[in-house]
């Protein structure tokens, strides 16, 4: 028999999607000296909005704004009254969850069910989380009075538009200083929409700034001189550029940038549930995350088990309509991200990885991409070094621990790790030499404000969450 | 082990119950399950919408895989008559539900009103349902429903001996009932509940393949918890791996507390993703359940009418 | 007064627990502050830096697998041997940064007691900056703090000896392994040190100390692959911007403190073992 699953969409109209889309700078949404971008919806390839940009001339005029608002109000408020506008943006994200899922979803081409359960929800804790530190900063072991560093130029990726954008502002606000943020060109609607939740929240003008554009405008926001702290999540190679063009200034610098994660499972792990974690480590978000788990680990002797049972389960993978409740891979971000994902897979085969790719249907149109897993894969190909950034696994042996400890350390990238065995010294000896940010035991891919979040390496530094996080935004 | 075997292990196991002591290896050596990983991938299917014309097909599958129980001690043969018609055909133009479930004393009244109908009659039995007596008990009342036409036996397994690690006890047991069975298909209730862990479940499970049951089942509803949907889960997940190892085809009966056609489709996408497409059959999945079924025919009203539908509108029986 | 000749002694690189000329087989001549010639020390060449950083590598796996404890002691027992010769380095120090004895006394003291401070901080700071994070699900979360790797060091150019301590120990304290550049000028307290470090328990490579230009040196181990943070802290300033461009390049820490020295002799803080430190988060389910 079969069940075909009736399509379930999520209503677009609660989007409240509008034709355009302005920036936001000095409590105000205004027209960007900028030329304006189009916002398309990856699943379609239909103009979703046209969003106003960013020139140099705003940039200056958004950092100026948050240096008066900082100097004015934001810094010398105490932290109580901080926090209180704080939680506001907390609770009001979390009033128009379903809208800003829907939004999110037209706008990056994720599921509505990643976007309505991840996403936003996380987006409003985060700002919750940080909302409670606001007046508790001298007890978070910087000293006795930590000072805000300033005016924070904040530029984000494009595979979690709210919810970086939350991990961003929350704890820049939280520890008194003030914000431009340049939302990623492919995905600056949901960013907008929170700068009218702040709006709504009454936050003082020029605390927080929303530019839209693209990497010029983030260059320029990151290098302008009126900016003290410079956060950066995105590309490794762009971090380096960041890294280098902000030598010499003394400007404080945080970088969350790419990953190559293993998720290395030993012949004693929980195989269901570790089949679970693969398919969530590398197929949520299509893939698109930098603390995906591309390079599955796997000991010589489950290989076989382990795979059969994990093509079953790639299998019944629905890709599709993001906005499809039953969805669970939509849509690749851009044409440009499909294209890159498209070459490092020809290149797998090129080299003589094993392809096995999920037969299920593809809609005819917008950017989509099958679940893709290679077996046969060797450190020394393409797709076991470089961040993919899409709904492809490689998939390596190993016999011995030492040997997963290598191969998973063989990397200049070092965010994120996996670890599957039900042997709990085997999962403290692993996670004690596994060189990441993060290790997932028996689990994958959690999030949480209260949990530090960061890389070793190529991956970047500084940390977004817990104590350890605010450190980022304090002077010390 | 037991003589009286009626089914011999597949080749693939066979050394797995050769004695005490393989099996306890063969037991503990299957894959642990994670309780949060699998609590979270339930979760998970949870979230599936099914609508529409899916959600009707979906409706009218369940029905068919009803097993419409009662199992009181209030139950009379007029109680189990009124269920019988029910089962038969619950409501007009709906299709009959797989089975009626009765103490072993009804099973004879259940066999008359159910007759020509295509509906099954299945007794627990075994002392049911805390399974406390003697293995002579358990076979005479196995015998007993049985001999008055049960096509289907719902056993329950020796927890006592299962949780103190007599795993060869509760296999025997298995098989002896299995042989007294003959050809009238075999449910083994694990009693979920009561086993703790979700280990427990799993070896349970293959404990219960390995020694013939046609069925595994979670529950007697006797004991809270009854089925819940992680549960279920690692059963589907057992009878799959069974199949992959065995190329044969065992089914799962979740049993008590399922009450709505929402826990009830949320099972059945289990049985879709986790199993596979081949289990959506009466023959390969049943509820065990009583007030499901009105459910199910309200929700197939609301489907069928397109408006929401009341109480009132079904029988109560 | 004795016609005794003293046996002078010859300074050389410290590198992977020896004492290596630079295999360039330069040196160049350490003058007091009057400009009075002390000594030759060897002038250490881009290929000592990068043997130094291959020392450093492959001492940190032991020296950041010891346990916390283990590390205080050795850094406990290294104040206990730099006691032991407290007047070589006052004569050092008062000879190399032209201060009088009595002050070189107390700079030399304040560096014994730094080590000492730093060795009560090693098996606190995970304490101090780690976490049991209370996550919002079935999961035990916790947060550790981890040595970063191998850190170049470019030490203070003034303060030969005090300086150089107060920049290296807490590398070590947290588990980090080190490459110094010295101070250029001042650079024999260092290599006095490193007879410290080496009868000590530090075991080698974790300190690797190389003497010579920093200018030179200091490029190659801003942009070597295998280097993870970067201390610019005695970088000449006029090479600090470039300096750190190039660490960019592996996305390196770069502890970015002014070109001024401070007043080393202040009462430290924990920023420069935050600075040496990733914080890992480990996440299990808890269930049964």
């Amino acid at each position: 028999m079969t069940w075909e699953y009736a399509p379930a969409p999520e209503s677009r109209a609660i989007a409240n999607l509008k034709p355009s889309y302005r920036m936001f700078v000095d409590g105000q949404f205004v027209e960007g000296g900028g030329e304006p971008l189009k916002s398309i919806n990856p699943a379609t390839e239909e103009v979703l909005a046209e969003v106003s940009t960013a020139s140099a001339a705003d940039v200056d005029t958004a950092v100026k704004a948050a240096r008066r608002a900082q100097d004015k109000l934001w810094g010398k408020m105490p932290g109580a009254e901080r926090a209180k506008y704080i939680f506001r943006i907390a609770r009001m994200i979390a009033e128009r969850g379903r809208e800003l899922a829907v939004l999110e979803s037209l706008d990056n081409g994720k599921p509505i069910r990643e976007s309505r359960d991840t996403d936003i929800p996380t987006a409003s804790a985060h700002f919750f989380y940080h909302a409670g530190w606001a007046d508790k900063l001298d007890h978070a072991g910087f000293g006795p009075d930590p000072r805000p560093l300033g005016v924070a130029g904040q530029v984000i990726p494009w595979n979690f538009p709210l919810l970086m954008a939350a991990w961003k502002i929350a704890p820049a606000l939280a520890c008194g200083n003030t914000v431009v943020l340049k939302p990623a060109e492919t995905t600056p609607l949901t960013a907008l929409v929170l700068a009218e939740i702040i709006q709504q929240a009454e936050l003082p003008p020029g605390v927080v700034n929303i530019l839209p554009g693209a990497g010029e405008v983030g260059a320029g926001l990151v290098n302008h001189p009126g900016v003290q702290k410079v956060a950066f999540t995105g590309s490794t190679e762009v971090g380096k550029l960041i890294q280098a063009s902000l030598a010499g200034t003394g400007k404080k610098l945080t970088l969350e940038l790419g990953g190559k994660a293993a998720n290395i499972v030993f012949d004693d792990a929980p195989l269901d549930q570790a089949v679970e974690g693969i398919v969530n480590g590398i197929f949520f978000n299509q893939g698109h995350v930098c603390c995906a788990g591309s390079r599955l680990l796997v000991q010589e002797s489950v290989a076989e088990e382990l795979l059969a049972k994990l093509h079953k389960r790639v299998a019944t993978l629905r890709v599709g309509d993001p906005l499809d409740k039953n969805t669970d891979v939509g849509a690749i971000n851009s044409r440009e991200q499909l294209t890159k994902i498209q070459e490092l897979v020809a290149s797998g085969e090129e080299e003589g990885a094993e392809r096995w790719t999920s037969s299920c249907p593809l809609p005819d149109k917008g950017f989509f991409f099958a679940p893709t897993v290679f077996a046969n894969v060797s450190q020394a190909m393409r797709i076991a070094r470089e961040e993919i950034f899409g709904p492809v696994l490689s998939v390596l042996t190993f016999r011995t621990p030492d040997e997963a400890v290598a191969k998973a350390n063989n990397t200049p990238y070092g965010l994120s790790a996996g670890v599957w065995t039900e042997k709990g010294s085997r999962i403290l000896w692993m996670a004690n030499r596994l060189r990441s940010g993060v290790v997932w035991a028996n689990t994958f891919n959690r999030f949480d404000p209260a949990a530090p979040f960061g890389g070793y390496q190529e991956s970047g530094f500084g940390r977004e969450g817990g104590r350890t996080g605010l450190e980022a935004y304090l002077d010390v | 082990m037991a003589e009286t075997t009626t089914r011999e292990s597949p080749p693939e196991f066979a050394d797995a119950a050769r004695d005490e002591a393989s099996l306890r290896r063969f037991l503990h050596g299957l894959p642990g399950v994670d309780a949060v990983g699998v609590e979270q991938r339930s979760a998970g299917l949870a979230t599936r919408s099914i609508k529409k014309d899916s959600k009707l097909w979906a409706i009218d599958l369940a029905i068919s895989m009803v097993d419409l129980t009662t199992l009181e001690g209030s139950d009379t043969p007029g109680k189990v008559r009124s269920l019988c018609a029910k089962a038969r055909r619950p409501e007009p133009g709906v299709p009959s539900v797989a089975a009626v479930c009765v103490y072993p004393d009804m099973v004879a009244t259940a066999v008359e009103e159910v007759r020509g109908s295509g509906v099954g009659v299945a007794s627990v039995a075994t002392a049911f349902p805390s399974g406390r007596s003697s293995l002579r008990i358990k076979v005479a009342d196995t015998e007993l429903a049985v001999e008055a036409g049960a096509t289907e036996i719902d056993m329950v397994i020796d927890r006592g001996a299962f949780l103190s690690g007599r795993y060869g006890k509760v296999f025997d047991e298995i098989r002896t009932i299995k042989a007294a069975c003959g050809n009238t298909h075999l449910k083994v209730i694990l009693e979920t509940g009561e086993l703790a862990t979700y280990d427990n479940v799993r070896r349970a499970s293959w404990l219960a393949l390995l020694a013939g049951g046609d069925f595994i089942k979670t529950s007697t509803g006797k004991v809270s918890p009854a089925a819940t949907l992680p549960v279920t889960n690692v059963m589907l997940q057992a009878v799959h791996d069974w199949h992959a190892a065995t190329g044969e085809l065992r089914g799962v009966k979740p049993a008590g507390g399922i009450r709505t056609t929402k826990d009830a489709i949320r099972h059945l996408v289990a049985v879709h993703e986790v199993a596979g497409e081949q289990w959506l059959d009466p023959h390969l999945f049943r509820f065990g359940a009583s007030s499901l079924l009105n459910d199910l025919l309200m929700q197939r009203r609301t489907q069928l009418e397109g408006h929401y539908s009341g109480p009132d509108y079904v029988t109560v029986d | 007064m004795s016609d005794r000749v003293t046996v002078s002694k010859t300074y050389k690189l410290y590198l992977g627990g020896a004492f290596p000329r630079s295999e360039s087989g330069r040196t160049y001549p350490v003058t007091d502050s009057r400009g009075k010639f002390l000594a030759n020390a060897a002038q250490a060449s881009r290929k000592d830096a990068r043997d130094a950083v291959v020392a450093a590598r492959s001492a940190f796996g032991k020296w950041s697998g010891a346990t916390a404890y283990n590390r205080g002691q050795v850094l406990y027992r290294v104040a206990e041997v730099l006691e032991g010769r407290r007047d070589q380095f006052t004569a050092e120090v008062a000879a190399g940064e032209g201060v009088p004895t009595k002050r070189a006394q107390s700079l030399v003291d304040a560096a014994i007691d730094r080590w000492v401070w730093y060795a009560g901080w090693t098996d606190k700071i995970a304490t101090v900056l780690g976490a049991a994070n209370p996550v919002a699900g079935p999961y035990f979360s916790f947060s550790v703090p981890e040595p970063t790797g191998v850190v170049a060091v470019l030490a203070p150019q003034q303060s030969s000896l005090l300086g150089l301590v107060s920049v290296l120990a807490p590398v070590l304290a947290v588990g980090s392994t080190a490459v110094v550049v010295t101070s250029q000028e001042r650079p024999l307290p260092a290599i006095t040190l490193s007879e410290v470090l080496a009868t000590s328990d530090v075991p080698g490579g974790v300190v690797n100390l190389l003497t010579g230009h920093t200018a030179e040196l200091a490029p190659w181990l801003a942009s070597h692959a295998d280097v993870n943070a970067l201390d610019l802290g005695g970088a000449p300033a006029e090479l600090r911007t470039d300096l750190e461009r190039s660490a960019a390049g592996t996305v390196k820490r770069v502890l970015r403190n002014p070109a001024a020295e401070p007043d080393w002799t202040n009462r430290p803080d924990i920023s420069r073992l935050r600075a040496y430190v990733e914080t890992k988060t480990v996440w299990h389910p808890m269930g049964v």
